[in-house]
C-alpha cells in the first residue's frame, strides 16, 4: 500500500494538511510563495502595529484624566508587544527583524494605511479604539486560526490582549456623547473623520484583490474584503446609533432581504493616494520610525559591546 | 557603524506553582540578564507568569519533520502502553 | 487598578494635629508630583525607544509611576477634605504650586540622559520606600509597599544600564558622561530635606534624610565603579524644585499634561 507521501508531490501534501486544518510549522516544507506570501503579510501586520502607536502616543501627554493616561499608555504599550509577537512569528519563517525594519524604512515594506491619518482631538482616542480596533479584531479573530502555526499562535495573543482596546475607545465615545455638548460635536466631528478611512482598512474590493483566492487557499486569509467590510458595517451602525451619532453616509440603510446595511462607496482614489504614500501623515510617520531606530543604533550597539566584554571576563562561550 | 542585531531568545514561562514552563514566544536582548527582564517586561504585563526561563534561539536543537515518520509513527501501535488497554473486572477497585 | 487598592473605606485618614495636617498634604503631594513628572517624561518616549523591547520596559516603569503618584493624590485629597480629585490636584495645579524635585521635569534628551535620570531618581525612591513603608503613616506605608517592589525593578533596569552604557562602547560612554554634566547638580535635592521635610522629620513622621542620603552615595558609587565611571566630584547642587521653584521645561510640561483640563473645564472624560 502506498502512504500519501509516496502518491502526492510535495505542493500537494502541503495543500492537503491546510485542506485537513493541519497547522505547518516553522520546520515544515511548505512553498516558497506560502513563505513569501505570509513574510509579508505578518511583517505588514508588525509594522502597523509598531506605526499605530504613533497617532495614539500623540495623546498619552494629553489624556485628559490620569486613569485615561494609564490606559492610553498600557493600550500603546500593547501595541508595541503586539508588533514584538507578529515580529518574532515572522522570523520563524527565516526573515530577521532588522530586514524587516530595513523594509519598512525603505518604503519597500507596507503598513496600515489608517494610521496615516492625524489624531486631532481626545474623540480621536476613541474613535481608534472604537472603530479601527473594531475593524482590526474583525481581521485578527479569524487569523486565529490561521494555517502557520506561529502566526496563528501569536495572533491568540493578540487577540486576547485587543479585547480591553476596543471597549475603552467604546468607553471613551459614550463618556463624550452623554456629556456637554462640546464633546459630543467632538466625538461627532472625530467619527465623520475616522469613518470612510476606517472602512478602507480591509482593503480593495475582492474584484480588485487579486490574491485573495490564493490567500484563502493556504488559509492565511479567511474571509474576503468585502465580507469583512459589510460585517463591519453591521456590527457598527447600531452601535453609533445608540452613541447618538451619525454615520457620515447618508446611503447607509438597513437592507431587509440581504439581512445587512447598505452603504455607500469608499473614494478609492483616496486609498490608492494614502497608500502610495500622499496622506496627510505618511512622511512623519515613517519619519518618526526611521529617527527612533537610528538614533537607538548606539544604544543596541553599546548593549552588545558590553555584553561580549561581560562574556568575555567571565569566560563564557571561550 | 556595526548593525548587528541583538540575538533572538526563547521565553518559557510557568504560569504558576507546580505547572511546567511553557513556551511563549521570543524576543531580542544583548544577555541573558536582560531577556529574562525583556522577557518580564513582554510576556507577563497581565500576570501570566511566576517564573521565567529563557534560551538564545540558536542553542534549541529540534527534531527534523522530515523525519516525524521514523521518529513518531512507531509508537501509535504500542496499545498495551495504555492502561485502557487492560480489561480489568469492575469488581476489582483501586486499580 | 492600583489605586483603588487603598480605597477609603480599607483605611481611614489618620487624624493628624491641625498644625500638622496641611504639612502632610503638602508633603504627600510633593511624592504624588515627583511620580507624576518623570511617569510624563517616561511616556514621551513611548512608540520611540530604540527597540522595542526597551519600549515596552520604559511604558511598564511608567505606568507604576502613575499608579503610585495616583495613590498618592487621592490620599491628599483625602488628607486636605476639600473635595478636590485626583485630576484636581493634577490637573489644575500651576507650576509654582508643583512640588516635584528638579531632576525629574528635565527633558529625555537622549537615552543615555533619560537612564540617568531615572537612575538617580530609582536609587534615592526605593531608599525612601523602604523608610515610608515602615513609617507611622499607615495609608502611606500601605502605598510605599506597593511601589517598593516596583522601585526594586526599577532600580535594577536603571542600574543595569548604566553599567551596559559606561562599559559599553566609546560613544554610549561619552553620552553617560554628558548626561552625568547636566543631571548630576540636581541629584542632591533628592536627599536636600526643605524646611517642610525638616519639619516633619521633626515630627517623627519623615525619616531622616542623611541616612538616606548615605546609602544613595553608596549604591551609586558601587554601580557607577561597575560602569567604570568616576563619581562626579562637582560638588555644586541645584535646589528649588520642592519648593515650588522650577526650571523652564516645566511649564511646557504641565501645558501639555493639562490642555484638556484647561481648554474644556469642569467636564468629564
Amino acid at each position: 500500500m502506498e502512504t500519501l507521501e509516496q502518491v502526492l508531490s510535495p505542493e500537494a501534501q502541503f495543500q492537503a494538511r491546510i485542506d485537513a486544518d493541519i497547522r505547518i510549522e516553522p520546520k515544515d516544507w511548505m512553498p516558497d510563495a506560502y513563505r513569501k506570501t505570509l513574510i509579508r503579510q505578518i511583517s505588514q501586520h508588525a509594522h502597523s502595529e509598531l506605526v499605530g502607536m504613533l497617532p495614539e502616543g500623540n495623546w498619552i501627554t494629553r489624556a485628559p484624566s490620569l486613569k485615561r493616561k494609564s490606559i492610553l499608555l498600557a493600550k500603546v504599550q500593547d501595541e508595541a508587544g503586539h508588533g514584538l509577537y507578529l515580529y518574532s512569528a515572522a522570523e520563524t519563517l527565516g526573515t530577521t527583524r532588522d530586514q524587516m525594519l530595513a523594509d519598512l524604512h525603505s518604503g519597500k515594506a507596507k503598513y496600515s494605511s489608517i494610521f496615516n491619518y492625524p489624531t486631532l482631538s481626545w474623540a480621536d482616542m476613541g474613535c481608534v479604539g472604537w472603530l479601527v480596533d473594531g475593524a482590526a479584531i474583525l481581521n485578527q479573530v479569524p487569523l486565529c486560526r490561521t494555517s502557520y502555526g506561529p502566526y496563528a499562535r501569536a495572533m491568540v495573543r493578540v487577540c486576547k490582549e485587543e479585547s480591553f482596546h476596543q471597549r475603552q475607545g467604546f468607553e471613551i465615545m459614550q463618556t463624550l456623547c452623554e456629556g456637554a455638548p462640546v464633546q459630543k460635536e467632538m466625538a461627532q466631528e472625530a467619527l465623520n473623520r475616522w469613518w470612510w478611512p476606517t472602512l478602507m482598512m480591509f482593503g480593495p474590493k475582492d474584484s480588485e484583490s487579486p490574491n485573495t483566492e490564493q490567500s484563502m487557499n493556504w488559509r492565511i486569509k479567511r474571509f474576503t474584503n468585502d465580507e469583512l467590510r459589510q460585517k463591519f458595517v453591521d456590527m457598527m451602525v447600531p452601535q453609533a446609533e445608540f452613541l447618538g451619532l451619525t454615520v457620515p453616509d447618508p446611503t447607509v440603510q438597513w437592507n431587509e432581504a440581504r439581512q445587512g446595511y447598505d452603504f455607500g462607496e469608499v473614494d478609492w482614489e483616496e486609498f490608492w493616494s494614502v497608500v502610495k504614500g500622499n496622506g496627510l501623515c505618511n512622511h512623519d510617520r515613517l519619519q518618526a520610525r526611521v529617527q527612533a531606530h537610528e538614533e537607538g543604533a548606539w544604544v543596541r550597539e553599546a548593549a552588545m559591546a558590553h555584553a561580549k566584554k561581560r562574556a568575555e571576563r567571565e569566560g563564557v562561550g571561550a | 557603524m556595526n548593525q548587528q542585531e541583538w540575538p533572538l531568545w526563547e521565553v518559557f514561562i510557568r504560569s504558576k506553582q507546580g505547572l511546567d514552563h511553557k513556551h511563549v514566544g521570543s524576543l531580542h536582548a544583548a544577555d541573558a540578564a536582560m531577556a529574562v527582564q525583556n522577557a518580564r517586561d513582554v510576556y507577563t504585563r497581565r500576570l501570566e507568569g511566576v517564573s521565567i526561563w529563557v534560551v538564545e534561539s540558536k542553542h534549541i536543537h529540534a527534531s527534523n519533520p522530515d523525519e516525524a515518520a521514523e521518529f513518531f509513527d512507531p509508537a501509535a501501535d504500542k496499545v498495551y502502553r495504555h492502561p485502557t488497554f487492560y480489561d480489568v473486572p469492575d469488581s476489582i477497585k483501586h486499580m | 487598578m492600583a489605586p483603588q487598592d487603598f480605597s477609603p473605606a480599607q483605611m481611614a485618614a489618620p487624624s493628624y494635629p491641625a498644625d500638622v495636617q496641611p504639612l502632610v498634604f503638602q508633603y504627600v503631594l510633593q511624592l504624588a508630583d515627583t511620580s507624576l513628572i518623570l511617569a510624563h517624561r517616561l511616556s514621551e518616549w513611548c512608540g520611540h525607544g530604540p527597540v522595542l523591547e526597551q519600549d515596552l520596559a520604559m511604558a511598564n516603569i511608567a505606568l507604576d509611576l502613575l499608579g503610585e503618584a495616583r495613590s498618592y493624590y487621592q490620599y491628599a485629597a483625602e488628607l486636605e477634605g476639600r473635595g478636590r480629585t485626583e485630576d484636581d490636584l493634577a490637573y489644575l495645579r500651576s507650576a509654582v504650586e508643583y512640588r516635584n524635585p528638579l531632576l525629574v521635569e528635565q527633558p529625555n534628551g537622549d537615552f543615555a540622559h533619560t537612564v540617568l535620570r531615572q537612575f538617580l531618581f530609582d536609587v534615592f525612591h526605593y531608599e525612601l520606600l523602604i523608610e515610608l513603608k515602615a513609617g507611622p503613616d499607615a495609608h502611606l506605608a500601605a502605598i510605599a509597599e506597593k511601589s517598593l517592589k516596583e522601585a526594586a525593578y526599577h532600580r535594577k533596569w536603571s542600574a543595569e544600564w548604566i553599567i551596559r552604557l559606561g562599559d559599553g562602547t566609546a560613544e554610549s560612554r561619552q553620552r553617560l558622561e554628558k548626561a552625568m554634566r547636566t543631571l548630576w547638580r540636581y541629584a542632591a535635592e533628592l536627599t536636600t530635606p526643605t524646611p517642610l521635610e525638616q519639619r516633619l522629620h521633626a515630627a517623627n513622621l519623615l525619616p531622616d534624610y542623611a541616612d538616606i542620603q548615605a546609602k544613595v552615595a553608596a549604591y551609586v558609587a558601587h554601580v557607577l565603579a561597575e560602569a567604570t565611571l568616576p563619581v562626579p566630584t562637582d560638588a555644586f547642587a541645584q535646589p528649588g524644585g520642592k519648593a515650588g521653584r522650577h526650571s523652564e521645561h516645566l511649564g511646557y510640561l504641565l501645558a501639555e499634561l493639562q490642555y484638556m483640563q484647561r481648554t474644556y473645564p469642569n467636564l468629564t472624560w
